[in-house]
């Protein structure tokens, strides 16, 4: 006696949080059953494999009917096919649109192209997350990209709008179009201590502070390219590092208002002219496309390696990155105040973020 | 020329690409009413195209508009090559033509193809203005009401209550037309759709008529049918009640008004004029056809058991005199019908005055094309078939399947009156085909029904009257019909245990709901009999031979199984009783499936014994008396499962001659293990006694084996087929409607009767173990209307249809009415404490000590659940509390900002959310409709009908593996089933239906060229319900109504 066809259809369509995980998490039928007899459920409600084995094919199908619609979730909402209460509906978009922390890891930057999506099988081996569920995650990251990518406005309202994610994971998806769009490089062995929270913190600051969208929001695209205009101005800043007046100058301004109140201050004082150079130098780099994909690994170089090493506590990088940004605006001679303020006032953010161990 | 039918197609929404170039779609539509048809212009590249067309007029008979469906084709433009169909949608406007249903249909049709399913929704506007035709002579017979429901709809009452009606329709089936072997697939699917949809429209045209003819003006219980005779054709058929109805002014007030229907209608509904009586199209009941053949002829009247209790008696004092003249004034009433039949399962209240039992009659036909002898002119001459329309041969000849009908009605009528009844209520009837072989069925329950609606203070109302004041309600239904004197069958009889005044059976089977004000003790639950018997494969007369020499035996098994396993759950009367033979190549399958009650006027069942026929071997009694045993300890469980604690009656009050001495003497032997006396016993109560089960051989054994192998639901959960669970009257608004299916197949070794036995009852249930899993967050709820349909699609496949609705219910209130109950019977146990002994000796001895505690216990708990926060409630609490919390943490930031972009996004239905403080999660522009084979919502109450929902789907594929296999392609078809009634439900305006039931689902499969074909029927009432509390409207996401008004007015808007 065989199962030739097994089904259950209810009219409120039967959602099972826990086979929908499962699912998401791309494992088969067969290993989800292993998995699900594991948890105790077999025991806790008296049924038999059989059972479980035909329940799980049914969620797995009807999972397998919804993934067509999760693709373009507002037609989740207005499809007539399966009834489903709005709840329900918000926890199947959300869930489907999740994504793991290591996995992003991997593809945080990166193009999301062809060439990534073979590399997939590598990123499985290596994070312990099953292909399909890559594939899943990459196919996210890659159709959210292609929807928003043309698109005018803010790029949270905008994948809120298209794909009904909470503000949440709309945020994080910016951060990953925003980083796949400037191709970041984050897989640096020196990044590995980086989250991806620390990124998309970083990538929000920018995203408000850098893009065109940020100053005028009536242009195309922009919030996921970095203000051409912007990157081109920063060239002005150098004159801090390269007039030597300027750089001693702003130098004892912060090291007269930072005396007796920071621990690592002789420190500080050693190396104010390294730190100041390296800061206002990746400024000036930021004009070339290779230069920008490096940002993180040489903010990471110049600044956060150097405070490391020398075992600045967090709250005396935060005062001096105070008193840096702020003292510049007492040097007479520096013209670019308003330039500064938006070029440090990100990567005062980003720095703050990225200093941890 | 009485009606104009007025249709504007909106706009369309998720087309499917139709052009690969530009990913996009010229989508124009086209709507045709009988031989009309316009056209919209093309929407030029656009999945989501608005038409906003001008309103299309047909000018049309009313004939035609009960008839014809409207029928809305999406198709693609292409300049170069034919335009490519999208799909369709066929919508029926019958609902439009009585003034109370809907008035206007609107909203989004899923776009269906047969081929690829739902492709994309069109929005559509169809109304109709209708012109007062004075013509006598009409063929239309508009204004008639039609309900699926089987009892009087919720806001009306019954004026007079006429009676049976039936039609039948018959044509060819295009399926088996010659152009079939040349036309696409799609073609003859739609050319099989629309024709189902004319012949149910010109069916129910038909039935009308005869509505109007015998003065009523609805119809309640409708059920239709088809039969697919294959190359013999198609046939619709149906049968219903008719009805007066009269809307109910202010729907609050429905439930006197059934108590008292007005005063001045003085004839009593069923007294109602005879020259009206029901006036089918064959005048003769039996006659056979012209042109007949000895094929034609060949007919097997099954020998029909008639089911009810057993054992004899004595007449009883009172009832006698007043029963038979009761007897006579229906008699009277109901000689002048053909049939007397009622198709409704729940009634009025004093409506229903005895029932009797249920009587069923089954025939085995031949089918032959030569019946109709018009297709053999077609067939005989493929090329003249050309010329011919086989529309205009529409119910020609229809009259060998309506004798064949009429002579198994008249068999059922003789039953009943064998039964000393003048009447049949919850009747059916139900065909099984396989190849030319049909089984036609009948059944119901013989009745006695009360002449009068209204007692209006003639002599034997009074007389009737002062007997109801001294009966306690509850009890009437169960007593006897027929004399005691002269039974028509050997029957047990003892004086009613609830009021001591009139014989009852000792046990009862109906196939109606059970009666409201019926007083039963504990809980009721589904009770199923399997049973399958091989049969050899053989042609015409041969198999036909072969079937009826076997389905006596099986009605006989089935009935001895339902028997044993009823005794075995400690109850006394089966409801909802439904038998169905299903005939396949090799075999016949029986399922019986019925809800089992404890009848508190009815005498307590013994247990079972098991008798064993060889003595004297050690062994062989050691294992009998642990299977003794094992069924003693069943029984107990079940007794404490299902509550059932009778409250046991002390002899005094008795008062009258104690039950037999006989009955007394089976209470001893019921204690004694000794197997000898039990065959004593055997010998003297003949085959039919359904106490003694005899294991002289090892299918015996099997069956014993089987009766112990039914487990019971898990706990929190309980089963029905009736309308509600016995028991259980507490029901929360929670509730899942759903169909399952399954089909497994037979290893062609194994086929013995026993190891098919054991593969179908293992395939229900575990059937019924999937179900209470896949429910189990509901826990505790009831599967009300469980609806088992088997079939045999092939030579070793088994399919099995389930549908049911799961119902939540309050535990809490559920255990106060228990506690009530156990106090009762505690106050009983410890006043009448000698009584106790003698009582349980007629249960098993197991059960004795467990009698007096299990109330107690109870009783304590429900004290202790009601002094804090009660349980179940406080288990709701928390689960919502979880639930909010999710929502929490998904929407965690700015939610309305959130729900505002997303408005935006949506680009269809902007205009839903405007004047909505939308709560974060719904935003859906859908809204909801319940499904319910049940014909109520619980918690809410129905304040229209709409019409009734009759659809017919085929879907095909040719890419089955590719659509996910057998199970992928059903589960996809089934729920786009569920969209298309849904859709039309909201588009009438309406929020859920009643009712509903899926009368077929043929499924086709051929693995092996990679192709698939199902069917589908599925038919209901649209209504709209209003939730009772408004509390509840803000704790369900499913706040229909109003969520319902304001989706569509959004969606009328865009």
């Amino acid at each position: 006696m065989t199962s030739e066809l097994d089904i259950f259809v209810g009219n409120t369509t039967l959602i099972d949080e826990d086979v929908y995980r499962l699912w998401l998490d791309g494992y088969s039928v067969n290993d989800a059953v292993a998995l699900r007899v594991r948890s105790g459920i077999l025991e806790q409600t008296g049924a038999t494999a059989a059972v479980l084995q035909s329940d799980t094919m049914d969620h797995y199908r009807t999972f397998h009917m919804l993934e067509r619609l999760l693709h373009a979730p507002p037609k989740l909402l207005h499809q007539l096919i399966f009834q489903i209460p709005p709840s329900r509906q918000a926890l199947l978009i959300e869930r489907y649109y999740a994504f793991d922390e290591a996995f992003v890891r991997e593809v945080l930057g990166k193009k999301l192209s062809k060439g990534t999506k073979k590399d997939l099988d590598d990123i499985s081996t290596k994070t312990g997350i099953t292909l399909k569920s890559c594939r899943r995650q990459f196919d996210n990251f890659k159709r959210v990209f292609k929807v928003v990518e043309e698109m005018r406005g803010s790029l949270v309202d905008n994948i809120q709008q298209h794909f009904l994610l909470s503000d949440r994971l709309a945020r994080d998806y910016a951060a990953i179009v925003f980083f796949a769009n400037n191709r970041f490089e984050t897989g640096k062995k020196k990044l590995q201590y980086l989250s991806f929270g620390d990124f998309a913190f970083c990538a929000e600051l920018m995203i408000q502070n850098w893009t065109l969208g940020a100053v005028d929001s009536q242009v195309d695209d922009m919030d996921m390219d970095l203000d051409k205009e912007f990157l081109q101005d920063l060239k002005e800043l150098k004159v801090l590092v390269a007039d030597k007046d300027l750089l001693d100058l702003h130098k004892s301004l912060v090291c007269t208002a930072l005396r007796g109140k920071l621990g690592v201050f002789s420190e500080m004082e050693a190396n104010f002219k390294n730190l100041s150079r390296g800061l206002v130098n990746v400024a000036a780099k930021l004009t070339h496309n290779k230069d920008v994909r490096d940002l993180f690994v040489d903010l990471v170089e110049k600044f956060v390696e150097p405070c490391r090493s020398d075992h600045w506590p967090l709250k005396d990088v935060q005062l001096f990155l105070n008193q840096y940004s702020a003292s510049v605006h007492s040097l007479d001679g520096f013209r670019h105040q308003a330039l500064w303020d938006r070029y440090v006032g990100t990567l005062h953010g980003c720095l703050l973020r990225l200093y941890h161990d | 020329m009485p009606g104009k039918l007025k249709v504007k197609i909106v706009a369309g929404r998720h087309l499917p690409v139709m052009d690969r170039a530009s990913d996009l779609t010229d989508a124009f539509v086209e709507v045709k009413f009988g031989n009309t048809t316009f056209k919209t212009d093309v929407y030029l590249k656009s999945l989501n195209p608005q038409w906003n067309s001008e309103w299309f007029k047909f000018e049309v008979d009313d004939e035609d508009l009960q008839d014809e469906p409207l029928q809305i084709t999406v198709l693609d433009h292409d300049t170069y090559s034919a335009n490519d169909a999208i799909g369709k949608v066929y919508i029926d406007i019958d609902p439009l033509l009585y003034s109370e249903a809907a008035t206007v249909i609107s909203g989004w049709f899923p776009i269906y193809d047969t081929i690829h399913g739902i492709r994309g929704e069109i929005n559509v506007v169809v109304k109709v203005d209708l012109f007062n035709d004075l013509n006598r002579f009409r063929q239309s017979s508009c204004g008639v009401k039609f309900f699926c429901t089987t009892s009087i709809p919720k806001c009306y009452r019954a004026v007079i209550i006429h009676g049976f009606v039936e039609e039948l329709v018959v044509n060819e089936d295009p399926e088996y037309q010659w152009i079939d072997r040349i036309r696409t697939p799609r073609a003859s699917n739609e050319a099989r759709q629309r024709l189902i949809s004319l012949m149910s429209g010109e069916l129910q045209r038909k039935i009308g008529l005869k509505v109007l003819e015998m003065r009523g003006n609805a119809v309640v219980g409708y059920l239709q049918c088809f039969d697919l005779e294959g190359e013999s054709g198609l046939v619709v058929r149906a049968i219903g009640t008719v009805c007066t109805l009269d809307k109910l002014s202010s729907p609050a007030a429905h439930l006197p008004a059934c108590n008292s229907p007005s005063k001045e209608i003085k004839e009593s509904p069923l007294v109602h004029p005879p020259s009206h009586g029901c006036r089918s199209t064959h005048n003769s009941p039996i006659h056979t056809a012209t042109g007949s053949r000895l094929t034609q002829n060949f007919s097997v009247s099954v020998p029909t058991l008639i089911y009810t209790g057993m054992g004899s008696g004595s007449a009883g004092k009172e009832g006698g005199p007043f029963k038979a003249l009761l007897r006579q004034q229906t008699q009277s009433a109901l000689e002048q019908r053909e049939f007397p039949f009622f198709t409704l399962t729940a009634f009025p209240p004093g409506f229903l005055v005895h029932v009797g039992g249920v009587v069923s009659a089954r025939s085995v036909k031949l089918l032959d094309r030569i019946h109709n002898p018009a297709f053999v002119g077609i067939m005989g001459n493929t090329r003249s078939y050309k010329l011919l329309d086989w529309n205009s041969f529409n119910s020609d000849e229809p009259e060998t399947r309506d004798a064949w009908w009429a002579e198994i009605r008249q068999e059922i009528k003789s039953h009943a009156k064998a039964l000393g009844c003048h009447a049949v209520v919850g009747y059916s009837e139900s065909t099984s085909i396989c190849e030319e072989v049909c089984i036609l069925s009948a059944s119901g329950t013989a009745a006695v029904l009360n002449p009068r609606f209204l007692q209006d203070g003639t002599v034997e109302g009074c007389l009737e009257q002062r007997l109801e004041e001294n009966l306690p309600a509850g009890c009437g239904f169960c007593h006897i019909p027929y004399d005691e004197l002269n039974m028509p069958f050997p029957a047990h009889l003892t004086y009613c245990y609830n009021c001591r005044k009139q014989k009852v059976p000792d046990v009862l089977f109906t196939t109606i709901d059970l009666p409201v004000d019926a007083i039963v003790i504990g809980k009721g639950c589904l009770i199923q009999a399997r049973l399958c018997r091989l049969k050899k494969k053989a042609q015409a007369e041969a198999n036909a031979t072969a079937i009826s020499n076997l389905l006596p035996f099986m009605e006989y098994e089935v009935h001895t199984q339902l028997m044993n396993k009823l005794k075995l759950k400690g109850m006394n009367a089966l409801f909802g009783l439904r038998i169905q033979i299903t005939v396949g190549e090799n075999m016949l399958m029986g399922l019986a499936s019925a809800t089992g009650v404890y009848l508190a006027a009815l005498p307590t069942p013994g247990g079972i014994q098991i008798a064993g026929k060889t003595p004297n071997d050690g062994s062989y009694e050691q294992h009998i008396s642990h299977m003794q045993k094992k069924i003693n300890d069943t029984i107990a469980k079940n007794k404490e499962l299902y509550e059932i604690n009778p409250p046991e009656i002390s002899e005094e009050i008795i008062g009258s001659p104690i039950p037999e001495p006989r009955q007394r003497s089976r209470l001893l032997r019921s204690q004694s293990e000794s197997s000898d006396e039990v065959t004593e016993l055997d010998l003297s109560h003949g085959k039919k006694d359904a106490f003694v089960l005899e294991i002289d051989d090892t299918d015996a054994m099997e069956d014993v084996h089987s009766l112990l192998t039914d487990v019971p639901p898990p706990s929190g959960f309980y089963s029905c087929n009736t309308e509600i669970m016995p028991g259980i009257n507490n029901w929360t608004s929670e509730i899942q409607m759903f169909t399952s299916v399954r089909v497994i197949r037979l290893s062609s070794l194994n086929l013995t009767n026993q190891a098919l036995n054991k593969n179908f009852n293992d395939l229900c249930e575990n059937l019924l173990k999937s179900l209470y899993f896949k429910l189990r967050s509901m826990i505790p709820c009831c599967l009300c209307h469980v609806n088992f349909t088997v079939s045999l699609p092939e030579d070793e496949l088994i399919q099995v249809t389930v549908t049911a609705v799961a119902i939540t219910f309050d535990k809490n209130q559920a255990l106060q009415t228990t506690k009530t109950h156990a106090e009762k019977s505690l106050q009983r146990a410890s006043t009448d404490n000698e009584e106790l002994l003698q009582f349980p000796l007629e249960l098993c001895s197991d059960s004795l000590p467990s009698h007096p505690f299990p109330p107690s216990k109870e009783h304590l708990e429900s004290a202790s659940a009601n002094s804090g926060i009660p349980a179940a409630q406080r288990d709701r609490c928390s689960s919502w509390i979880e639930l909010i919390k999710l929502k929490a943490q998904t929407i965690r930031r700015g939610s309305i900002k959130t729900t505002v972009t997303v408005e935006k996004a949506s680009p269809v239905g902007e205009g839903t959310f405007r004047n909505r403080s939308a709560p974060p999660c719904t935003n859906s522009t859908v809204g909801v409709v319940k499904m319910t084979p049940l014909s109520f919502i619980p918690g809410a109450k129905i304040t229209k009908y709409l019409g009734i929902i009759n659809m017919f789907f085929i879907r095909e594929t040719t890419s089955l593996r590719e659509e996910g296999g057998v199970s992928g392609f059903l589960h996809a078809f089934i729920a786009e089933v569920f969209a298309m009634v849904r859709a039309h439900v909201a588009a009438l305006g309406g929020n859920a239906v009643v009712s509903y039931i899926m009368k077929q689902c043929v499924f086709m499969e051929n693995p092996n060229k990679n192709q698939a074909q199902c069917l589908i029927n599925v038919s209901g009432d649209a209504v709209i319900f209003v939730r009772e509390s408004e509390l509840e409207v803000v704790s369900t996401q499913q706040s229909a109504p109003s969520c319902q008004s304001s989706c569509t007015g959004g969606e009328v808007t865009t």
